[in-house]
This record gives structure tokens, sequence and C-alpha cells, in this order.
């Protein structure tokens, strides 16, 4: 059953991401790469890792569709055709991930107990956790305890992230307030409504 | 949005849920899958649809700018603040036995709630800053045309 599961699973994954490359509107594509995340979510989850599969869910598939969307009202709705040839892009393609599949070769069996992964920290993590932190979820009790100063990072880079966002876009925002005080009011519907309004700000 | 009554309907009664729900996800995260990050996100979200249905302008009368921009910074300073404190306490930075020495595992939930509280804070806040600074620029394409 849980053979089957995957296939299918893995089968939706390839239809979705085949999907993307051959679409050219772009709102599908966004939709499409949220039912992606949603499906790697799915895939988490037989996994037994509730937590990422969470995680994907809400990050992957919620915000970033949105974000994405949000994003797409400020350009085109479609994707412009390549103009140059798929050939070598596709050759880069199936090169890089032939020797993906090569790689994964050395790599331990599904589920297997001997992984490297299975015996390092894990299983010392694993029984300390039950006397030293006595928390049920044992990735909340390595996460905020025994990675304490890794999680402050991570915060710190979404702190960093969101500040670097607001600089970037919300200074722009403010530019265009001031450019609706002029009255003058011709772009900002086109293209080159962007460098009109840099223009403006340096003279 | 205006003529989607059922979409606003129905949004107004998620928004809560949504939000009681990140609070769960947030303070249940010990014994449940979950924590801080998660929370921030469906939290953001709650904000999010709101906005995205009844428009940039109401959510933001709900929770302005100046308030997001703020909470950015208040979870980092929760979280930092947190070390800081069990220094204070005599040991070293993060480690939260400090907050109950006598009771060192409860001292340590005590210690995950508030950094997972300073994280939730943050994550909240970066996710509902973004979505105002692309919300609040003028769309391009209009609204037929989706």
């Amino acid at each position: 059953m849980q053979i089957f599961i995957d296939i299918v699973l893995f089968t939706m994954l390839t239809c979705t991401a085949i999907a993307i490359v051959r679409t050219r509107s772009l709102f599908a594509i966004v939709m499409l790469s949220g039912v992606f995340s949603l499906l790697s979510a799915l895939l988490l989850v037989t996994l037994d890792a509730v937590d990422v599969a969470f995680t994907e869910a809400a990050v992957g598939a919620g915000i970033s569709t949105v974000l994405m969307l949000g994003t797409l009202a400020l350009t085109s709705r479609m994707e412009k055709p390549s103009s140059h040839s798929s050939f070598v892009p596709f050759l880069v393609v199936v090169v890089t991930g032939a020797a993906l599949v090569y790689g994964t070769l050395d790599m331990p069996h599904f589920g297997d107990p001997n992984a490297p992964a299975q015996v390092h920290v894990a299983p010392d993590y694993l029984k300390r956790s039950v006397k030293e932190i006595d928390v049920p979820n044992v990735v909340t009790a390595i996460l905020a305890s025994y990675r304490g100063f890794d999680t402050l990072g991570e915060t710190a880079v979404v702190f960093t992230a969101g500040i670097a966002v607001l600089m970037l876009i919300s200074g722009l925002r403010r530019r265009r307030e001031d450019e609706e005080t002029d009255e003058d009011g011709t772009d900002g519907q086109d293209s080159h409504g962007q460098t009109d309004m840099n223009d403006k700000e340096n003279s | 949005m205006h003529h989607h009554l059922i979409l606003r309907v129905v949004t107004k009664l998620l928004c809560g849920a949504i939000i009681l729900f990140a609070f769960y996800v947030q303070f249940h995260g010990d014994f449940s899958p979950g924590g801080g990050f998660q929370a921030g996100v469906i939290m953001a979200v709650a904000f999010i649809v709101y906005g995205i249905v009844f428009g940039v302008d109401q959510v933001q009368r709900v929770f302005p700018p100046w308030a997001v921009h703020k909470l950015v910074a208040l979870g980092v300073l929760v979280y930092a603040g947190t070390g800081i404190a069990t220094m204070f306490l005599g040991y070293e930075y993060l480690d939260y036995t400090a907050f109950k020495p006598y009771y060192p595992s409860g001292g340590q939930h005590r210690g995950i709630l508030y950094v997972e509280l300073g994280v939730g804070i943050t994550v909240t806040g970066v996710m509902v800053a973004i979505y105002y600074a692309f919300a609040s620029r003028p769309p391009v394409i209009s609204d037929e045309e989706w």
C-alpha cells in the first residue's frame, strides 16, 4: 500500500512539473506550483515527517502562492515565447538528471535503519530529550533547545529577508505617492512607468 | 472583489478560525506538529486572506503597517532577550534551565515557549510586511484579465 501511494504521488508530482514547463499562462503556473508544494507535503507525510510537511503546506502551498500572485499582478500575464533553441538546455537537464540518478545509487535504501542520518546524533537526541526536555514533540525539543542558536540564526535570516524586501519595495511605494501628488498620472500603466518614476525622483 | 458575496461571508467566518488555529499551533507545538514558523505563517495567512478579499486598505486599518514593522523586530528581540535573561540568571546563553533550576525540564518548557513565541512574531510580521509591500503597489493587470 505504501509503495502504491508513493508511486501515485510521484507520478502526480512529475505530471505537475511537466505541466509547469509546458504552460505559458503564468497564473496557471503559479497555481500548479502550489499543487506541486501540496504534493510534496503529502510525500513528506508518508515519510512521517509531519513537521516538515506542515511547513511545506503552509509556506510552499499557502504563502508563496499568494506572494507569487501578488508579483504576477505587477508583471504580464503570459510567458513570452523563448527565441532560443531548447536543445542545449535539454541536454544540460538530461546530463544533470543522469548524474543525480547515478548519485542516488550510493544512497541508503528507503527507511534503512542503518542510514547515516539514523545512527549519528538522532538516537542520542531521542534518548536524552525524554529526560532533559520532556517534550513529546522531539522536533520542537531539538529545534528550540538543543539547537537554539541555529533557530536564533534562522529567525535573524527571516528578519533580514523581510527588511530587505521592505527596503526594496516600500521605497517604490513612497515614490508612487509623490508621483500621485504631482497630478501628472500618465505613466504607471505601461512597462516604462518604472523608469519614469526613477527619472522623476532624480530630477 | 465587492461582488463576491460568498467569498466575503466565508472569509469573515474563516479569519477567526485561522487565527485560533495559529495560536493552537503556536502554543501546542511542544506536543503536536508545529511551532513558531508554522504558526507565524498561519497567522499571517488570516490577514492576507482578509486583505485579498476586502482590499489592502481595510486590512491595514486592522493591522497598520507601522505595527507590522515593529513586530518584525520584536520577535528577534524576544528570542535574543530570552538568551540575555538566562545570562542574567547566571546560566549560559539560551540555557533554559535558568528559568526553573530546581525543575530543569520545566525550565526547558518555559524557554521553548518564549523562543517559539519570538519566532512566531517575527514570521508573522515578515510575511504580512512582504504582502503589504507587494499589494500596496498599483496593479498593472486589470481585474477582468484574470
